[in-house]
């Protein structure tokens, strides 16, 4: 247990001392936020949607939790290329504890990253549909971690050098967070783009948090809280059990 | 202490330990050397149960690495060839993290880290982070980091690769009081035959994957008929240059040296 406690303390200690780090990852969120919530809003307006930066917040807090959930799987590369990764793999502790306390580490980060978010989106104008939805839109900020945090090891574990961090950006992070609906309302799509976004597990996380956040008037679900919660919780725990199962076969 | 009997390691068709045997008795300083390539870090990877032998037998302190990997795991401290330590902590934190991952309960954790930081002069740096640190202080740390869970051997890969003479020197003198104050065995490995003359007790040579020889250095001396270790050496290996292709770690490596380069 305390080695699970020690490398989740590490995680944290990391992202508090990156104070540069920190300021710079909220920069693009606050772009979203900002410029599309506030640009695009009279559009959505007239096409009878109601607010634009009401709907665009959830979506770029999830986008937040997504981004620094995965980027801390795919630390594992820092890790290896700094050595760090040999000092916990030849320790007297089983590879699995490891690998949950680092992914605890991560998604603690990317919850704390996303509360940074959503406090952005309070101070700048964003209302959620009651003060009590805030608790459980957290509950769904720390299913969206857990769970991309354990895709960010799978890929961290298989991946031998930082070339294939580009195509891991490209190919997979950037094309969940487009796909998830963060920025357009996943009602009425065609068939096709229907059909890709019900597979991002993405989706049903930021479905969940709208559903939650915005009041029922303005937001009507894609899926429905239930199901969002199922597939999280479903989609979670095979990623899990993949990570460890791809951290167990790593060697240095 | 470490017994190592027909050890044999292939990758494919290459093979990169054949029928490797020796012995070291416990609170001896054995040295492994070898050209690059020749199967000494492979050999330690094997001992430190990170690499599964294909066949042979070993035995530390009495355990079999591949049946009690975590017992075997608690005896042993290791220096890697490449850093290990994380940059971003101070050097306290670093050995606090050694110290829970090596289960030793908070109190001897805090009093012997105490210790081996003002052994090896760090004591005074204890809370600034280990990116600050000069390659000769990384290098100490990493050894009081190998000693703290009182470890019965500490394997050393090249600790002195890239190191000035001042570090160096005091970098074995240290090791050479802990060796004898706490009588852990040392195994190590290095390019500078002058240092595995003065600090090892016995030394194996190892090329091609196959021991060569193996004795003290005087004995290793007369047995060839030359003045310097360095000499021995030379005459057993060859004088050839053994080309290394570089791996994907090295690749990384230099790639990591380009990005630290820019975000200063």
């Amino acid at each position: 247990m305390s080695a699970i406690y020690i490398l989740w303390l590490r995680e944290l200690k990391r992202y508090t001392r990156s104070r540069a780090q920190i300021i710079a990852s909220l920069g693009q969120p606050m772009l979203y936020l900002l410029v599309l919530g506030f640009g695009l809003n009279p559009v959505f307006k007239k096409a009878g949607y109601g607010s634009y930066f009401q709907f665009i917040a959830p979506g770029v807090i999830g986008m937040s939790v997504l981004f620094s959930s995965i980027f801390s799987g795919l630390g594992l590369l820092w890790d290896r290329q700094f050595g760090f990764l040999k000092e916990t793999l030849v320790a007297p502790v089983p590879r699995i504890e490891i690998m949950i306390g680092r992914t605890l580490g991560g998604c603690t980060v990317a919850v704390i990253q996303g509360l940074l978010v959503l406090t952005i989106c309070l101070i700048s104008g964003f209302r959620p549909a009651g003060w009590l939805a805030i608790p459980v839109a957290v509950g769904f900020m720390v299913l969206i971690a857990l769970l991309f945090a354990a895709l960010g090891v799978i890929f961290g574990s298989s991946l031998q050098d930082m070339q294939g961090f580009q195509l891991i950006m490209n190919f997979l992070v950037l094309p969940i967070y487009f796909l998830s609906g963060a920025m357009f309302p996943l009602t009425n799509q065609g068939k096709v783009l229907g059909f890709i976004t019900a597979l991002d597990p993405l989706s049903y996380g930021i479905d969940g948090m709208r559903s939650v956040l915005l009041s029922a008037a303005t937001f009507r679900p894609a899926f429905g809280i239930s199901i969002d919660l199922a597939v999280l919780i479903g989609v979670g725990c095979i990623l899990l059990v993949l990570g460890a199962w791809r951290f167990s076969k790593i060697e240095v | 202490m470490i017994r190592v009997q027909n050890l044999v390691k292939t990758f494919g068709s290459f093979t990169a330990v054949n029928d490797v045997s020796f012995e070291v008795a416990a609170g001896e300083i054995f040295a492994f050397l070898g050209p690059n390539g020749a199967g000494k870090t492979t050999t330690i990877k094997m001992l430190t149960t990170l690499l599964h032998p294909t066949s042979g037998s070993i035995e530390l302190d009495g355990l079999d690495p591949r049946k009690h990997q975590n017992q075997v795991r608690q005896r042993f401290g290791i220096v890697f060839q490449d850093p290990s330590l994380d940059g971003d902590l101070t050097a306290w934190e670093n050995m606090e993290i050694h110290g829970v991952l090596y289960h030793v309960p908070h109190k001897t954790r805090r009093q012997r880290s105490e210790e081996l930081l003002k052994l090896f002069e760090l004591w005074d740096r204890r809370n600034d982070q280990v990116k600050k640190f000069s390659g000769g202080m990384k290098r100490r740390l990493e050894i009081a980091r190998g000693f703290l869970h009182t470890p019965k051997i500490l394997f050393l890969d090249e600790p002195t690769l890239g190191l000035d003479p001042q570090s160096r020197n005091q970098l074995w003198s240290h090791v050479k009081r802990v060796n004898e104050a706490e009588k852990v065995t040392v195994m190590l490995t290095t390019h500078y035959m002058d240092e595995a003359d003065r600090v090892a007790h016995r030394v194996g040579i190892i090329d091609h994957g196959k021991l060569v020889t193996q004795g003290t250095p005087a004995e290793i001396k007369e047995q060839t008929g030359t003045a310097s270790l360095e000499d021995a050496f030379l005459k057993l290996t060859g004088s050839t240059i053994r080309d290394e292709s570089a791996g994907s770690a090295d690749q990384m490596r230099q790639f990591a040296k380009m990005w630290q380069q820019q975000r200063r």
